[in-house]
């Protein structure tokens, strides 16, 4: 029986060339902070993948700081941002309502810890925000607001947001990106967006777990969260993760994503969901999104349900939402776009990725039919 | 057979698991997520369905081998057992939450779900057996008996015992630590779970005080003279003899004990432990976990607590009820609780007790 993995937004698998650039790394002595030989050594090889990644992120290598994940560099940017603005008297943070877990719970810790006002941009039926929205706010509180912070897509819809034109209304307001599920996926360049601060993810472009990027202007000072060796501009201390930093530098310059045949397999896919059952819902059909990504609402059904008997299928997919001890809640960026509780919790996420293929598609509608209507008898007790 | 193992994170349904599956069954691992608002640990043998038992039950299916999954019943288990618990005490009853459980969620939303996924029954570490006689599976008293767990399991239908699979009344709970020792299972020696498994604390009072008021109402003898206060009657057992806080002596200096809960006037009566000496019990509601019983009078066991004795009866259905007549006189019974009836070890069925007399 064949197993395929529909997940790719969660994570992917490792580039070839990827892997045995770290491990080549792995097996490198010197820690990059050293002024000795070996030292140096690691440090030439970790500043050339520095560059490597800030070309193809469009940034200056020394506006790269390496984190640990996606998270961290959210959690760097989304405080150090709001922090630095509360000293000039800045205390509002906007975000999106549709932001992943990294962004919006550090946001409600600044405000339960911080004192933070912290005001949600709503988004539309079709995922994307409400743009007419930002600008009123900016408008009457342009000079309170501290940062704004708005994802690049969606991690649930893969809907892409209209990040130029969040810079544009922003002005001179510090605007930060999660581009964690963007990056090598779409066009993307931090210089062209214009904004201050974007956090990237390896593990999502086919890189090593454990490395992630804060791509942050030279310009801007924030205080840090890891205090110790003052590495990366003494924002993130820490000794290098110089094999993460190989990989990921390497998974962005492999070939190997062809956002064409991704996105040609995404609409096969919807076409055949929208044939088998014409009551499911496609969210955020009608917006621009990435390649890979399908968020589908299969009504009368139960999520985990579903999860649970694809999974018996020998297929890895995902419903996309949190857990809150291990109990799925229903999506926030759903009930955002304006679902109610019980049909956000009947949506499956299926996420394809540069190693899937039409015979992975085809399976799964196959079985789709069978799977559909044991989770809508499970659910109708 | 293609199966759901409850697997609560202690030993026994882990143990259960792993035997299941090698008796040749497709066995899928799910944890009940039962309250709302889990805690994040359990403090000793208090509690349960916390986010570290879900972490063993996952532990626990992963080294076993088995796909697992947390399903929220939060809201069944709500609705159809602590509710009920919190009715039963208003109305001055005693009622048994894992009874409740066992009917309304394990053996039913969870068996329910799991046939309509496809799944043929439900397999958890229950200390009972099956037998597969001419008149179908019946359910029967572990080999443990101080562990048999056949009177919380008395509430299921003959259809309900159809779909469940109980791997470890064969066996000595001493034995089946050794044996989760010999799987590798990291939870051998984790302590059981006593109490009620939603009042964390233990302290059951004050739970229901909480919950249900605490007004102050009389506490009187048999001929209705008021003789002390108590601070919510439903807090009271029949056949309670500590903590009534009585100061007025008895003439003869004998100790009172709590002979009957009036919920309406909110009263408390007391008397002497004679008087709480009871030969007859009737039951509402009777399922019967087998043939179901007929107006005969048939010779047998009641047992009214989970790890209470088998009190030799006769019993017989009249009007509806299940009753029990006993041969020696019992001293201090609940409405609300279980009468399970026994055919030596075999489970005839239950009632929910609503007379003494």
């Amino acid at each position: 029986m064949p197993s395929i993995y529909l997940d790719h937004a969660a994570t992917t698998p490792i580039d070839a060339r990827a892997l045995a650039a770290m491990s080549d790394q792995a097996a490198a002595l010197g820690n990059p902070s050293s002024l000795h030989a070996h030292g140096r050594a690691t440090r030439k090889t970790l500043e050339d993948a520095r560059e490597v990644l800030a070309a193809e992120i469009g940034c200056l290598p020394s506006e790269i700081i390496f984190t640990a994940s996606g998270t961290e560099a959210n959690n760097i940017a989304l405080k150090g941002l709001y922090w630095a603005g509360r000293d000039k008297g800045k205390n509002i943070v906007v975000i999106s309502s549709i932001e992943h877990h990294a962004i919006l719970d550090p946001a409600h810790w600044l405000a339960t810890h911080e004192a933070a006002e912290v005001i949600e941009i709503p988004v539309n039926h079709n995922g994307t925000i409400d743009l007419e929205f930002l600008a009123n706010l900016v408008e009457k509180r342009g000079n309170e607001i501290a940062v704004i912070s708005v994802m690049h897509s969606n991690n649930e819809t893969g809907v892409l947001q209209p990040i130029s034109e969040v810079v544009s209304i922003a002005g001179e307001i510090p605007v930060h990106s999660d581009a964690v599920q963007s990056f090598k996926k779409v066009p993307l360049s931090f210089s062209q967006l214009g904004v201050t601060a974007m956090s990237l993810s390896a593990h999502k472009i086919s890189g090593p777990l454990g490395i992630g990027a804060l791509i942050l202007r030279r310009t801007i000072e924030i205080p840090s969260l890891l205090h110790g060796g003052g590495q990366e501009r003494e924002i993130r201390s820490g000794t290098f993760n110089a094999p993460g930093i190989v990989g990921f530098s390497t998974a962005a310059v492999s070939p190997g994503y062809n956002a064409a045949a991704v996105s040609a397999l995404r609409d096969r896919f919807i076409s055949a969901v929208q044939r088998l059952f014409p009551d499911a819902i496609i969210n955020g059909l009608a917006s621009e999104r990435l390649p890979g990504i399908v968020n589908v609402t299969f009504p009368g059904t139960q999520s985990d349900t579903l999860l649970l008997l694809m999974d018996g299928e020998h297929i890895s997919c995902s419903t996309g939402s949190a857990c809150s001890a291990g109990v799925h809640e229903a999506s926030h960026v759903l009930l955002a776009m304006g679902h109610s509780e019980a049909s956000a919790q009947s949506s499956l996420r299926f996420s394809f990725g540069a190693t899937s293929t039409e015979q992975d598609c085809d399976f799964v509608v196959s079985v789709l039919p069978d799977v559909i209507a044991r989770g809508r008898a499970a659910h109708s007790l | 057979m293609r199966l759901i193992a409850a697997m609560s994170g202690g030993v026994d349904s882990a143990v259960a698991a792993a035997r299941a599956v090698e008796a040749g069954h497709e066995v899928i691992g799910v944890h009940l997520a039962l309250s709302a608002n889990p805690q994040k640990y359990r403090s000793g043998a208090r509690g349960c369905c916390t986010i570290e038992d879900s972490h063993d039950a996952r532990r626990a299916a992963d080294v076993i081998g088995i796909p697992f999954y947390i399903w929220d019943m939060a809201e069944e288990f709500h609705d159809g057992v602590v509710e009920d618990f919190l009715a039963e005490y208003a109305a001055g009853r005693t009622p048994n939450p894992c009874l409740r459980c066992n009917e309304k969620i394990k053996f039913a939303a969870v068996l329910d779900r799991a046939r309509a996924m496809g799944f043929d029954g439900v397999v958890t570490g229950h200390y009972a057996r099956t037998q597969v006689s001419e008149s179908g599976k019946t359910l029967h008293r572990a080999v443990d008996h101080s562990k048999d767990q056949s009177y919380v399991l008395s509430v299921l239908t003959v259809e309900q015992i159809s779909g469940a699979v109980f791997p470890l009344g064969d066996t000595t709970k001493v034995d089946i630590r050794k044996e989760a020792e010999a799987r590798g299972l990291a939870v051998a020696q984790k302590p059981d779970s006593h109490d009620i498994c939603f009042v964390p604390s233990g302290d059951n009072a004050g739970w229901l005080r909480d919950r249900l008021g605490s007004d102050v109402g009389p506490i009187v003898d048999q001929s209705g003279t008021k003789i002390g206060e108590h601070k919510g009657a439903y807090t009271y057992t029949i056949g309670q003899r500590k903590g009534l806080g009585l100061t007025i002596p008895t003439p003869d200096g004998s100790p009172r004990f709590v002979l009957k809960i009036e919920p309406v006037t909110n009263t408390v009566v007391v008397g002497a432990r004679e008087d709480l000496a009871i030969t007859t019990m009737r039951g509402e509601r009777p399922v019967w976990c087998g043939p179901a019983v007929d107006g005969q009078k048939h010779k047998g066991f009641v047992q009214i607590r989970a790890h209470g004795a088998a009190l030799t009866c006769t019993y017989f259905i009249e009007n509806g009820l299940l009753v029990a007549v006993l041969e020696t006189p019992l001293l201090g019974l609940a409405t609300g609780q279980a009468m399970v009836i026994y055919d030596g070890d075999r489970v005839v069925g239950s009632a929910t007790i609503c007379e003494t007399q």
